[in-house]
């Protein structure tokens, strides 16, 4: 069964752009000038098919992902930003349709804005992950998105929430998402310890998404880090040949 | 898929949901596996041995369809038992692994089983072979299995060369119980058999005996 709407916006072509729904995995925005209307064979909508990743610490957090956009077998960026600003202090980890989760970062920035102004003081990492959850779970049959919203508040100090394909909203001291992810359980099991500190964050999480990047098709490029503390925001990038290597 | 005009109407029992694991060692090999069989939700078997031997020094993993994988195994112990008579002294792992993946291949499209092959043999000491859908491999160590997913980047942080007996053992568990955590089709308990030249050593550890990680 096709549905389509047209949404507002336009890709960096400045084509407006128009999002089909075909079939319930396959979700994106495509340029209007796309083949025929009704083309099953459509499939080549921007995916992050990814590794993402947050570990909180004490005093705050460490996320990281890789920067590969896939639309097929093509890669559309090889060095996508997937680690999103929606407040000074919080951040979100986005796996799923491109086009899906931009969309609902926007929004949820636009509303945590809009919350932050009306209390005065900066927003709660809590709420921005319910905010998330509240978007990804009313229109779960419509959207792709896999998020991971991470990020420091006065009150809990750093905090890690997965909002998971389907809407759920749980806190977990660290979690990973996308496509890569599964490959790495085990190692993230094995690997991580309570109290934890924010160099060893780093460490573990670049290890962590190394190793995905390595086995999952679907991953690679260059791994992004940033580390949210209550100071600011460090933000840092390790290029495809600095890489930790494994011997196997 | 029918046979015979009539179709099962429920699940079959499947090992695919399963882990399985082989390393090689200076001088001989382990090969471990859990222990659940399925078919759908349901767990036929809790405690089902997966390792099979081939011959007194060859062992091999099943994984995929219990019903292919074990005849399989069956088919391919009984031709090696056949050619180390004829050969007159032990056969090599890479003839039992040729076997297998003589079968894989020349059956592939109607068999849906992965059998991993593991042993020592005089000539070429502790080796893994790979045999997925009719290739033949050898590696230095594989995992196979549903669950196998979840330790791709475990064993390809952990793996070093040069690992001594322990080490492999200690390696075959600790990737097992990381599997059966996270994968809901494996689980159960953990076998593992270690083969070197002195001999095979099988070892099952229970399932409240598991190494345990920082959320248990």
């Amino acid at each position: 069964m096709l549905k389509c709407f047209t949404d507002n916006r336009f890709n960096t072509h400045g084509q407006r752009l128009t999002v089909h729904f075909d079939s319930p995995n396959l979700y994106g925005a495509v340029p209007e000038v796309s083949p025929a209307k009704g083309d099953p064979s459509s499939a080549h909508r921007p995916i992050n098919t990814t590794t993402i990743m947050a570990v909180e610490f004490d005093g705050g957090v460490v996320i990281g992902a890789d920067s590969r956009t896939t639309t097929g077998a093509y890669i559309a960026n090889r060095v996508t930003d997937k680690l999103t600003k929606v407040h000074e202090r919080i951040f979100c980890c986005r796996s799923g349709s491109a086009a899906d989760t931009q969309a609902i970062a926007e929004a949820v920035s636009y509303q945590l804005g809009f919350h932050s102004i009306e209390l005065d003081e900066p927003p709660l990492v809590q709420t921005a992950a319910n905010l998330f959850k509240q978007m990804c779970y009313r229109y779960r049959e419509e959207l792709m998105a896999g998020i991971i919203v991470a990020g420091w508040d006065k009150r809990k100090g750093g905090q890690v929430y997965t909002v998971p394909m389907g809407g759920m909203l749980v806190r977990q001291p660290v979690s990973v998402g996308g496509s890569g992810s599964s490959y790495i359980y085990g190692f993230i099991d094995s690997n991580y310890k309570t109290g934890m500190t924010k160099e060893e964050c780093l460490r573990f999480t670049a290890d962590a998404l190394a190793l995905a990047m390595e086995r999952d098709g679907s991953s690679g490029g260059v791994v992004r880090l940033a580390a949210i503390t209550e100071a600011g925001l460090e933000r840092s990038v390790i290029l495809g040949n600095q890489l930790p290597s494994f011997s196997a | 898929m029918t046979t015979g005009g009539f179709s099962l109407g429920q699940p079959t029992p499947s090992v695919k949901a399963t882990t399985i694991i082989a390393i090689a060692f200076e001088g001989g090999v382990v090969i471990g596996s859990d222990s659940r069989v399925s078919a759908g939700a349901s767990v036929v078997n809790r405690v089902m041995n997966k390792l099979s031997p081939l011959h007194d020094k060859i062992y091999c993993a099943l994984s995929g369809s219990a019903a292919d994988a074990q005849t399989m195994a069956e088919i391919v112990n009984y031709q090696l038992d056949v050619h180390s008579i004829e050969v007159g002294e032990d056969p090599l792992v890479r003839s039992a692994a040729t076997l297998v993946k003589n079968i894989s291949y020349k059956y592939k499209e109607e068999l849906s089983a992965h059998l991993i092959v593991a042993g020592w043999d005089r000539r070429a000491g502790g080796q893994v072979y790979v045999t997925l859908d009719g290739l033949l491999a050898r590696q230095p160590f594989a995992i196979g299995g549903s669950g196998s997913s979840y330790i791709y980047g475990f064993v390809d942080a952990e793996y070093r060369q040069g690992m001594t007996k322990k080490d492999c053992q200690e390696f075959v568990v600790n990737a097992l119980a990381l599997a059966m955590n996270r994968d809901g089709s494996s689980g159960g308990v953990a076998y593992f058999v270690t083969i070197d030249k002195d001999g095979t050593d099988e070892k099952c550890i229970l399932g409240n005996k598991l190494p345990t990680f920082f959320d248990e």
